[in-house]
């Protein structure tokens, strides 16, 4: 596939691999942000190319997975409605609320569907005019403007039984909120490529500026992450904190503007609770007035009840650099992907799962390297 | 967020721009797209997509730079290993 | 043998009569005998009546003999490339195969639901015929039953199949040993990505057919050339993945691949970005894994290949535990390549 195979080219990333150890002189801590990044370190091995002072901590593995307890119990209790259609990503449909997920509601017997888009679920909305149609909207802002067009070509349809559960949440605040901590570890970013094509890269200058951390605008491909890490770890060497833009073959300065202005049309910013880290303000997206009739919290009725995070779940402290997985007593006990308790077991691409997946990998390595 | 992969837009239909599709094949594979995002998208432009939406159009100058720079760093080092 | 039938042709059930299939035609009477007699038994290939029994009484050859069953559902019944029909003839037709055995006889059981239309349980029965006219083997006995709308998807089927082993071999996972090639008979993922190419909501367009297909001539040929297969195993569900890691658990050892040697074709690995799946968890239809000593890797590879262009040596098996499967990456470093939990979803993190 042309703009995607190339970037997986192993010669360009073995050369990028030594072009960082030569630059590198001291131990670094670099967060790469978005989950689809994690995926493509994991599946690569692009962690295991770098040199042994850079540390990749992996970011709180995706907004399915930070998407709060509540919220997860909600859409349970939407889905299991008679007459509701709830439609969903893929990625939604294992994960964990406080008793159930959404496959075992479908076992039940409720209608979920999972959906390729947002747009889905709104011709599946036209199609079942007796049924009311739920889409479960998850996302960073890479997300956002597919579910505000949904809304909005819902409502230029008249399409009354549409509505969404929203869950989006917001990039900048959420590293903000890591960055506020005096112990964070975290020493510098590759912010999450996509997020920027939609968003542009201005609203990361006053972060690299207030906290003197580089963020390099990065893609997902091994290159585009091995050349993120490049320019991530020279900006720290040389001790600089500005925001460059590696993905600059997607992402424009300014973003897409179309997009940008639908999603402020649809969209008002609004507190929101991230699962294992807590209530972060300004730091996710709710319906505007002009367009609450789509929103499924406030038509269905929804239970109101605040689901307390297990107490010995330490998501935060290892987003923040502060722990490694290991090191948290739940970890591997009481805490397993089949049993997690905050995001970074929940999502395959959170930081604890993944350490949990790789554990004896080394001794496995070694072994076969001798092969 | 993340996954959103490049493909090349085959066949537009729609004038006004909210309700604009485009069929993007992507090595193979055709999926009807929402272009509603990306108004300056022609046919024969490459797109990235998300969950059925075109969030931008590649820039192909762009798209050699990560090649680029891997071939500048090669002649630097040649340069310096060839030395004074 | 019984004549082979114009497949073009017309359903023996009167259509206008009986459209589609009702709970009567599983009950036992005029209804029944008249879908079992006119549709199954004259589709498959005995038109007398007196072929109508309970059992199929058989002359079995001496020596070993291999058993297997299986059920199919799959959704739509009727798919690029194939049909649960036909699926229902090769798949276990295969599975007689990974013993090594050559397929002697089937039984079909067929569960309908109230409801499906006579035409299309015609095309799937042609479909079933001509499967098994393809391997060589009748279809010697069956059931019929219907449930209610609403409690059957469209059509379960459930084949069974006798074989007869026509070689000295154990072929089986406690066969296998440090050192043998891993191998695949061709490209990997083409059936799961077929089916979701037709699946509501998550349709694209696309030239891509299942991979169903019957596998037993290659392996029968190996064994005529005196291959040491010590395992074989074909990659339904969960693809890849799933199969080896039984494997290396069944046989306590360790597996080594190396993911550049694994094929997988433009198409599926296009349609593997879009939705986020791993090539190698996606299920196949006709395509199986061969263990075999190392002296006849190259062998076993050249009659693989001339039966399906694509299979490809893609590992082998290395020393003792962890009984896992190491997958090294186009880059170098290495991971492992996990047990499936569950059926793999299409994400968009």
């Amino acid at each position: 596939m042309k703009y995607l195979d190339e970037y997986r080219d192993a010669d360009g990333a073995r050369q990028y691999a030594r072009e960082i150890a030569r630059v590198t002189t001291r131990p670094w801590n670099i967060m790469e942000v978005c989950g689809g990044q994690t995926h493509s370190i994991l599946k690569f091995g692009l962690d295991q190319l770098l040199p042994e002072g850079v540390t990749l901590i992996h970011g709180p593995g995706c907004p399915v997975c930070v998407t709060p307890l509540e919220l997860i119990d909600q859409a349970l209790e939407i889905a299991a409605r008679p007459n509701t259609i709830f439609c969903s990503f893929g990625d939604m449909l294992r994960v964990p609320g406080s008793a159930a997920d959404l496959l075992s509601v479908k076992a039940a017997g409720g209608d979920v569907r999972i959906v390729y888009s947002p747009l889905d679920a709104v011709k599946i909305a036209a199609e079942n005019p007796a049924s009311e149609v739920v889409f479960f909207a998850v996302g960073f802002e890479t997300t956002a403007p597919a579910t505000a067009m949904s809304v909005y070509q819902a409502a230029r349809k008249g399409l009354g039984n549409f509505s969404i559960l929203v869950s989006h949440v917001l990039v900048p605040p959420a590293m903000e909120a890591l960055l506020s901590s005096p112990q964070c570890r975290v020493q510098g970013f590759l912010a999450a490529g996509h997020v920027c094509a939609v968003m542009g890269c201005a609203e990361y200058e006053p972060i690299a500026a207030k906290y003197h951390v580089p963020i390099v605008v990065t893609g997902f491909e091994p290159l585009d992450i091995l050349q993120g890490v490049f320019m991530c770890v020279s900006q720290l060497e040389e001790g600089r904190a500005e925001v460059e833009n590696q993905y600059a073959r997607a992402v424009r300065q300014t973003g897409n503007q179309p997009a940008q202005e639908l999603i402020r049309q649809v969209f008002t910013v609004v507190p929101r609770k991230w699962r294992g880290v807590g209530e972060i303000p300004q730091s996710g997206l709710g319906l505007r007035d002009a367009y609450a009739g789509f929103d499924a919290a406030k038509k269905f009725g929804l239970s109101r009840h605040t689901v307390e995070e297990p107490a010995d779940c330490l998501s935060g402290l290892v987003l923040q650099g502060r722990i490694k997985p290991p090191e948290c007593p739940a970890y591997g006990k009481r805490c397993t992907p089949e049993h997690p308790l905050g995001a970074t077991m929940v999502s395959s691409e959170g930081a604890c799962a993944a350490y949990y997946r790789y554990r004896g990998l080394a001794a496995v390595k070694a072994a076969c390297e001798t092969q | 967020m993340c996954l959103a992969i490049p493909g090349k837009v085959t066949s537009i239909e729609g004038d006004d721009p909210i309700w604009r599709t485009g069929k993007v094949d992507f090595g193979g594979i055709l999926k009807e797209v929402s272009l509603a995002y990306v108004p300056e998208v022609k046919i024969g432009d490459y797109v990235i997509v998300h969950v059925g939406f075109a969030l931008s159009r590649v820039d192909e100058s762009e798209a050699k730079q990560v090649f680029e720079y891997l071939r500048e760093m090669e002649e630097l080092s040649g340069f310096k290993e060839g030395g004074p | 043998m019984a004549d082979s039938l114009e497949f073009t042709g017309a359903c023996p059930i009167p259509i206008q009569q009986y459209p589609r299939i009702l709970l009567a035609h599983g009950g036992g009477g005029k209804l029944m005998h008249q879908l079992v007699e006119k549709m199954f038994l004259k589709g498959f290939g005995h038109p007398s009546p007196r072929a109508q029994h309970d059992s199929a009484v058989l002359t079995m050859p001496a020596g070993r003999l291999a058993f297997t069953t299986d059920s199919y559902v799959v959704q739509p019944l009727i798919f690029p490339g194939g049909d649960i029909g036909s699926m229902s003839v090769f798949g276990t037709v295969n599975d007689l195969a990974m013993s090594g055995a050559r397929a002697l006889h089937l039984s079909a059981g067929f569960i309908l639901e109230e409801g499906l239309p006579m035409e299309t349980l015609w095309r799937i029965v042609c479909s079933m015929r001509a499967a098994a006219d393809r391997c060589g083997v009748q279809i010697v006995t069956g059931d019929t039953k219907v449930v209610d709308k609403g409690r059957g998807d469209g059509l379960f089927i459930n084949t069974a199949g006798i074989g007869v082993l026509e070689h000295p071999l154990l072929i089986s996972p406690d066969s296998v040993r440090a050192g043998d090639a891993i191998l695949v008979s061709g490209d990997l993922g083409r059936h799961g990505i077929a089916i979701m190419s037709v699946r509501e909501g998550l349709g694209f367009e696309a030239t891509l057919q299942s991979d169903s297909a019957p596998v037993a001539a290659p392996i029968l040929e190996m064994l005529a050339a005196g291959i040491e297969i010590h395992c074989l195993r074909d990659l339904t569900r969960g693809g890849l993945a799933s199969t080896l890691n039984e494997i290396a658990q069944a046989a306590s050892l360790r597996l080594c691949l190396e993911d550049q040697l694994i094929p997988v074709r433009d198409d599926v690995h296009a349609a593997c970005e879009m939705l986020g799946l791993d090539p190698l968890l996606v299920a196949c239809e006709g395509r199986f894994a061969a263990f075999v000593a190392p002296r006849d890797a190259a062998r076993a590879l050249a009659i693989l290949q001339r039966s399906q262009a694509g299979a490809a040596r893609i590992g082998e098996v290395a020393a003792e535990m962890p009984a896992v499967v190491a997958l090294q990456t186009a880059l170098g470093p290495s991971r492992i390549l996990e047990m499936p939990s569950g059926e793999q979803l299409p994400r968009i993190c």
